[in-house]
């Protein structure tokens, strides 16, 4: 029999592992974790010099489980699986991918559900903030678990970009190569006010007890709902919505109720009551305040070029035409910051229609250039 | 545009080793993997074609998708050596715009276009048609070229607009013309500075 062609296989099936860390984590809070646990996934192997390790970094509600599926389950395949794989973009046949759940998240790392061992229940409200600097501090951990000292590339959209370009400047001789999709160097104020109205709708939802709702048995799905209604609306571009939703009534007619009639309604609903059941609140809150918080130029006032100094990494930035939340200007904001460092750094805005969802699509110029960024690494 | 790599030659002499250069219309960063090779610099390319961007990452060359004709407002001023337009000033619809920009973020320009004066091309004219040649490779029905100007025209505007040319050299098929350039000469390349 013929084998199937090389190109395009997914990386199969997968399993999650659990990292445990017994030294205190110090947060930029000023508050620090005793200990804490890391699930992550790895995909291809790591090879004999440990110079093939690209870290993953997910976004807002992504996790570890970026490529592949798991035994038994046909859906819920990982949610960068069209990057990752045999001869895709990020091909596992040359590198080893990491792909790890973030120190608050609610897909197996420590986080809110997690049991506060000064109290014996969930930690909730009480869970320390974590920033994008300590998100990048803990992956280093377990980049040193791993074996790894210095990773061939770090990768991420959105809020995931953000975790690569700090890796760049936190660990500058840790990291050789990062590509930033989708991203900004901090969050504007449009998008940080689209942030508290999602934090506002969880935390004034009365299922959320203060952040202790584990201990009442309830769930605010009502907020979360909410929050991530706003949020796909977001992600999507005005013409996206447009072609895809348009005003396609449900029963071709206007009936004249407050249930769902027009598409675009339905499918706010339904990712919202997928979410809400699957995500933790207090999660989303931390993960949403990381993002407000995230400003490299801060402490050097406001100057971006100057903040970014450290970076020794090879750079690629990729941002999408119609993307509104992390707009182009943004992107670009980076690659001229580091370009006036005198770093390498390669800038490609691709012409798409999807809005900031289409960093996690397909898209065949924006593949091609990941492809050849990606073979130009030497491991 | 594989025909004009004498250009490359020529431009490559005027540039220091180690300099920072930016090559505006960068293409598949030929020039820019040259004067790599040949004079170590650290450069950018400017390119807004998809397929040249990937040609660029293909073959490691630094480039920002940028349209030029809305400048170049996010580099700093004074921030290269040199920049770059190689056969692409032609292309440009804000022609005194992007020699300023290039002027204010480099301390030198290099300005490389085909000269429409070329006698060739008057002869095409007298001809009654349009000028297709190796300089300008293009019908004029399918022609990126949006600007078409002689060697007499662009120093008239670089007197014009205060911009001094340090340099200038004409040829003819790569070979160096040096009387009646704006007769003989189907390419001229520049060194431009502020006045």
């Amino acid at each position: 029999m013929l084998e199937p062609p090389a190109a395009c296989q997914s990386v199969g099936v997968v399993e999650p592992q659990t990292a445990r860390f017994d030294e205190a984590l110090p947060l930029r809070s000023g508050s620090h974790l005793d200990s804490f646990e890391l699930v992550f996934e790895t995909y291809g192997k790591l090879n004999a010099q440990r110079s093939n390790a690209v870290l993953v970094c997910h976004a807002l509600s992504g996790s570890h489980h970026v490529a592949g599926r798991y035994a038994g389950e046909d859906e819920n395949s990982g949610w960068w699986d069209n990057l990752i794989g045999p001869g895709k973009p990020l091909d596992t046949n040359k590198f080893f991918v990491i792909g790890v759940n973030n120190l608050g998240g609610c897909h197996g790392s420590t986080g809110p559900r997690s049991t506060n061992p000064a109290t014996g229940q969930p930690w909730g409200a009480d869970f320390p903030f974590v920033t994008v600097e300590d998100w990048v501090d803990a992956q280093a951990r377990l980049a040193d678990k791993l074996g790894i000292e210095c990773l061939a590339a770090v990768i991420g959209g959105s809020l995931g970009g953000m975790q690569a370009l700090s890796w760049a400047l936190q660990y500058p001789n840790r990291i050789r190569h990062a590509a930033v999709i989708a991203s900004a160097p901090k969050l504007s104020a449009q998008n940080i006010a689209f942030n508290e109205v999602a934090r506002r709708a969880i935390l004034t939802d009365p299922d959320f007890h203060g952040g202790h709702f584990y201990a009442h048995g309830a769930l605010p799905e009502r907020g979360l709902r909410l929050a991530r209604m706003l949020g796909h609306i977001t992600y999507l571009s005005d013409d996206a919505m447009g072609e895809k939703f348009g005003r396609n009534l449900r029963h071709g007619k206007a009936v004249y109720s407050y249930d769902p009639e027009f598409e675009i309604e339905s499918y706010l609903r339904y990712q919202g009551d997928k979410f809400s059941r699957q995500f933790d609140a207090n999660t989303y809150l931390l993960t949403t305040k990381a993002l407000d918080y995230y400003d490299p130029a801060f402490e050097y006032d406001d100057d971006l070029t100057a903040a970014l100094a450290a970076a020794r990494a090879n750079f690629l930035v990729v941002a999408f035409s119609t993307d509104w939340r992390f707009s182009p200007e943004r992107s670009r904001e980076i690659v001229y910051a580091l370009a006036h460092n005198g770093r390498n750094v390669t800038y490609a805005e691709i012409d798409s229609a999807a809005g900031h969802d289409s960093f996690l699509l397909d898209d065949p110029q924006y593949h091609a250039i990941l492809s050849a960024w990606f073979g130009r690494i030497e491991v | 545009m594989a025909a004009y790599r004498y250009d490359y030659d020529v431009i490559a002499q005027w540039i220091a080793h180690g300099e920072k250069v930016l090559d505006l219309g960068c293409g598949d960063g030929g020039l820019l993997r040259h004067l790599i090779e040949t004079r170590q610099v650290r450069g950018y390319g400017v390119e807004n074609d998809p397929e040249k961007i990937l040609a660029c990452v293909k073959n490691g060359i630094n480039v920002i998708q940028a349209d030029m004709n809305r400048g170049l407002t996010g580099f700093d001023d004074d921030f290269f050596d040199h920049v770059i337009m190689s056969l692409s000033l032609q292309a440009m619809h804000n022609t005194q715009g992007i020699l300023a920009e290039m002027l204010r973020v480099g301390h030198e320009a290099v300005v490389s276009f085909p000269n429409f004066g070329y006698w060739q091309h008057r002869q095409s004219i007298l001809n009654g048609r349009m000028p297709v040649s190796k300089s300008l490779p293009y019908q004029w029905f399918d022609t990126p070229n949006v600007r078409f100007f002689t060697i007499n025209d662009f120093e008239a505007l670089c007197a014009q607009t205060g911009i001094a040319i340090h340099k200038r050299l004409a040829f003819d098929e790569g070979k160096v013309i040096v009387d009646e350039p704006n007769f003989l000469a189907s390419v001229a390349v520049y060194r431009l500075g502020r006045s």
